[in-house]
């Protein structure tokens, strides 16, 4: 009966979401999520990696939805594990769209109905076109939009042209470049290929995650003009051959200080000096900052390589959960999360919802690279830069617009981890 | 009846252990095993039997020797801090064992000293590693003092992401494995045995030569054992400290594991496996641990 009951609901609530979408988008203030799951909470297990996760958010998706929300923290790479070895082990999972190759084909998740998003036609194009205000931008490796919509519910294959079937809505995405210490380095950097100046020999890191690693290691390999790639995020053999040749040798001859693989190693070998240029990501870069460390996440003449991260539904959900992710979801790109994640400096879904709870001085800032005109603090309240600072690599248009490639799961990926190890163990 | 009973009575006493060891031991290792000829997808794994992850684990390894594949060289790196870390520990743990046995007379101070030894256990695995790194960094207490003190003009690299250190952090956590086991046999040591040989002329060096030495023997063995098992399968320390630019055999298999490619790092561990047997196989040619207990 209360089966019955929910379920009108959300159907109800769904007209008026379609409606909506047809007509006025702009406007949409929270329009009163039905308040049913109060007596009756619904808990979904949210699977993800840390940087995706926040008690805030929780808390307030509780306050608005009435459904609790219950953290599964993992690696990046435990996600895709859980995906494809435990997929009853949760009901919505925030996974990245470069594991989506190995993800899609196991068929252990399903795609979401676009019918029952409200905003999908409001999601940032860059995710749904590969575009920003309709120019086209780098699409090497696993670009969201190439494996955005799926042939049917229950497909095994991407569809090339849009559907109604979703393999994850967007909840975050930037772009990554390197990170370096502008006090130790004295000078600007505009390359990719600096990684590798012996200049800071025994002074540069690269993560050691190999899918992300090679990927930086090609922007290098590039820019020095070394190799010359058909797509960096699909290499030929000969191409992975040749990229961790030249890592080896710069390996060989002392250039790295270390490899990193999680976010708090890479604060720590730049906060203390170890490093003076490394693969960073931008949060890791704002770490090393508010210890009072100059550090810059340095844009760079070949672009950025970007990643992005989305919601996914796991292939079992139905009934009152199933109802219930699509509300969380819903209530994900109404706004209230989306400026959240923008003052952390990623990108949400739905910029329109986002703008509207953000602080103008605070859009100005993060999306628009203004200097700011107030101090900049982080959602959780903390300092992040003072009056007049502009963002690295200034505004969405300018740092989305300049990506070179997308993280990526290549079809050699078994070659590749191979000669990876290779490359460590020389 | 009652013989009967009695005939049974040892079977169901070690069944429980055995029933743990079956499922927690003895099934995970036969699936293993298994699993280490099956083919694999980026998303799947497939039952087959295929040899074809074994040969990928040595590819190229006899055809381009005398250069060694990345394998050989992995397990030479590996079995070099194995070694190290071995014959430090052991002359450390023997010594410390030593001073605590024979040095120390009252029986609460012994106790009391051999609990500090097991001060390194107090924090995890993963905070005593990161501790080493503002003592050994380059900006680090040690280099900071050396500076201070005009000793080098220049912060030492090599303290920290290098052999050394690696070293360094698995003698730290593995010098108690080899004081425990050694500690337990030489307090078994009937001191008249000791006194005879001091009586009949021997030296200090004599006595411990041919009569502490052979009697602590199964203690050395099963320290051994601990320490070598644990330093061929570790690759947190050996990625921690050595900046993860030194290989190691179970950083091989985490990186595929973390690719799904399951078959391979099974295969991987198989090998990892047979070559720690082979390593305790040889050293329980020289000391019969069960008749020596």
């Amino acid at each position: 009966m209360t089966k019955t009951t929910t379920g009108g609901i959300s159907r109800r609530t769904l007209l008026k979401g379609s409606a909506i979408t047809a007509g006025f988008i702009g406007t949409t203030a929270v329009t009163g999520f039905p308040a049913v799951h109060a007596d009756e909470p619904i808990t979904l297990r949210y699977l993800s990696t840390a940087t995706n996760q926040s008690p805030a958010i929780a808390a307030k998706a509780k306050e608005v939805t009435g459904i609790n929300v219950e953290y599964v923290t993992v690696t990046t790479d435990d996600v895709t594990k859980r995906i494809i070895t435990q997929p009853d082990s949760f009901d919505l999972v925030d996974s990245e769209y470069a594991s989506l190759p190995n993800l899609i084909p196991s068929g252990n998740l399903m795609g979401i109905d676009a019918k029952k998003v409200k905003l999908v036609d409001k999601l940032a194009t860059v995710m749904t076109k590969g575009e920003i205000n309709g120019k086209k931008i780098g699409d090497q490796g696993t670009a969201p939009h190439k494996v955005f919509y799926l042939e049917k519910q229950r497909g095994k294959e991407f569809a090339k042209e849009q559907t109604e079937w979703i393999t994850l809505i967007p909840t975050t995405y930037n772009a990554d470049t390197l990170g370096i210490r502008p006090d130790l380095i004295k000078r600007p950097i505009e390359s990719w290929a600096e990684l590798l100046n012996p200049e800071f020999k025994g002074k540069a890191a690269i993560l050691n995650i190999p899918s992300i690693g090679i990927m930086d290691a090609a922007m290098v390999n590039e820019a020095m003009g070394l190799v010359k790639y058909g797509d960096k995020g699909n290499m030929t053999k000969e191409e992975i051959d040749k990229t961790i040749a030249t890592l080896i040798e710069a390996k060989k001859a002392g250039q790295f200080r270390a490899f990193w693989t999680d976010f708090n190693e890479s604060v720590n070998l730049m906060a203390s000096g170890e490093t003076v240029i490394q693969s960073m990501w931008s949060p890791a870069v704002t770490a090393v900052r508010l210890k009072g460390i100059p550090c810059t996440f340095q844009p760079l003449k070949e672009g950025y390589r970007a990643w992005a991260s989305g919601f996914g539904l796991p292939k079992t959900l139905k009934g009152k959960k199933l109802d219930a992710a699509y509300e969380f979801i819903n209530w994900f790109l109404d706004g209230w999360a989306g400026a959240y994640l923008n003052r952390q400096g990623y990108y949400a879904a739905v910029l329109e919802t986002a703008k509207e709870n953000m602080e103008p001085y605070e859009w100005a800032f993060w999306m628009e690279g203004k200097p700011a005109e107030k101090d900049i603090h982080g959602p959780d309240g903390g300092l992040l830069e003072k009056a007049g600072t502009v963002r690295d690599g200034g505004s969405y248009d300018t740092r989305m617009g300049a990506v070179a490639c997308w993280n990526s799961t290549m079809k050699e990926n078994a070659y590749m981890v191979q000669k990876w190890n290779e490359f460590i163990a020389a | 009846m009652l013989e009967a009973k009695s005939r049974w009575t040892p079977y169901w006493q070690a069944a429980p252990l055995a029933l743990v060891f079956l499922i927690f031991f003895i099934l995970p290792l036969l699936v293993t095993f298994i699993v280490s000829f099956w083919t694999y997808t980026g998303y799947s794994i497939a039952p087959a039997f295929v040899s074809d992850n074994y040969l990928t684990a040595f590819d190229k390894c006899f055809s381009s020797l005398p250069d060694l594949c990345t394998t050989f060289r992995t397990y030479l790196s590996t079995l070099k801090f194995c070694f190290l870390v071995w014959l430090i520990t052991l002359v450390l743990g023997f010594t410390i064992a030593y001073y605590l046995t024979f040095e120390i007379k009252t029986p609460t101070m012994r106790i009391v000293l051999a609990l500090l030894t097991t001060i390194p256990f107090w924090t995890s695995n993963v905070i005593r590693m990161i501790s080493w790194i503002p003592l050994l960094g380059r900006n680090g207490l040690v280099n900071q003092a050396l500076m201070g003190a005009g000793i080098t003009s220049q912060p030492i690299d090599w303290l920290l992401y290098s052999s050394f250190s690696v070293t360094l952090s698995l003698v730290h956590i593995n010098t108690v494995f080899m004081i425990v086991p050694i500690l337990n046999s030489m307090s078994r040591i009937d001191r008249s045995l000791i006194e005879a040989a001091y009586d009949n002329g021997a030296s200090a060096w004599q006595t411990l030569w041919n009569v502490i030495i052979p009697l602590t023997k199964t203690g050395i063995a099963i320290g051994s054992i601990f320490v070598i098992t644990v330093v061929m399968g570790d690759f947190i320390s050996v990625g921690l400290m050595g900046g993860q630019q030194i290989a190691s055999a179970g950083k091989v298999i985490e990186t595929q594991i973390t690719a799904l490619q399951f078959p391979i790092a099974a295969a991987n561990a198989i090998v990892l496996l047979a070559v720690v047997l082979m390593i305790i196989w040889t050293m329980l040619r020289f000391v019969d641990i069960r008749k020596e207990l």
